[in-house]
């Protein structure tokens, strides 16, 4: 076994500990922090697969962003000192056995299958030959306008953050007593 | 990276998601079940960068679907968290079980 994939195991290993602390934690807040670093491995996982660029966007946007996000919400809602109420015993045992089911399940066809890449016509795509996953290749597919581009998703997406945006605070905005 | 099979990083990203879904299942505090959608999602985007990988080097659909992914995901932690805040609000609690005012 070669280090790296030493260095696979080791991550992946951290990545399934600190989820499963997460979502069994009983005390909100080192729930959250537990999240953070299962983020973090994940992202470490990505540098494994040498995807650097989504890698670092991982970091910035989950462990940044949503991360400080949850963590904040959880300030303005939740004593945070306080236990969480242990889950129902027999919910708890029911999910337990349908999760390992839906889990062996996937496994055991994930073992029969043997993945091969497609055959595709060699040199399709615009802007995405040599060098893999670079960040200038990235950029230059994502704002292209040609049959591989992906510039009107990436507009859609500015739009769809938009509307998150302007959601987000009239949803969230304090009414005046006066309108209730 | 080659030693490793690719039905390895699969069976991680598998092994996450059903993670995912067991805090879903449990938890019944509103918070915690968002993070537990958060995971569901890394699953996700975990497997796409990894077909990508091995699959198709030279192609980088798996690197967009990817990153939408993840901007879909910062939006709706984003809303989820304003609604949980108002229905904090209103409740006092951010238990499922404490907004059942529409329930039949």
């Amino acid at each position: 076994m070669s280090a790296s994939a030493v260095v696979f195991y080791i991550l992946s290993f951290f990545i399934l500990a600190t989820g499963l602390l997460a979502v069994t934690s009983r005390k909100i807040f080192r729930s959250a922090i537990w999240l953070l670093f299962c983020l973090t491995g994940i992202a470490g996982l990505y540098f494994w697969l040498q995807m650097e660029f989504i890698a670092a966007v991982q970091i910035v946007v989950y462990v940044g962003g949503i991360v400080v996000l949850i963590i904040f919400s959880i300030f303005l809602t939740q004593q945070s000192g306080k236990d969480l109420p242990a889950p129902v015993r027999g919910r708890a045992v029911f999910s337990a056995l349908a999760v390992c089911a839906g889990f062996a399940l996937t496994c055991v066809l994930l073992r029969g299958y043997a993945f091969q890449p497609l055959g595709y016509a060699a040199g399709a795509g615009a802007g995405s030959g040599g060098g893999g996953a670079s960040v200038g290749n990235i950029g230059a597919q994502l704002l292209s306008t040609t049959e591989h581009g992906y510039v009107l998703p990436f507009e859609v997406i500015s739009i769809l953050l938009l509307a998150a945006m302007i959601g987000c605070i009239v949803i969230a905005i304090k009414t005046k007593p006066e309108d209730q | 990276m080659s030693q490793v099979p690719l039905s390895h990083i699969l069976m991680v990203s598998t092994a996450l998601f059903f993670i995912g879904m067991y805090g879903l299942f449990t938890r019944r505090n509103m918070i915690t079940m968002l993070m537990s959608v958060e995971l569901i999602l890394n699953s996700v985007n975990i497997n796409f960068v990894a077909f990508s990988r091995y699959l198709y080097p030279d192609k980088l659909e798996g690197v967009f679907f990817t990153l939408f992914i993840i901007a879909i995901a910062a939006a709706e932690a984003a809303v989820a968290i304003a609604i949980i805040i108002n229905l904090y609000r209103n409740f006092h609690s951010i238990d499922v079980e404490a907004a059942d005012e529409m329930k039949f």
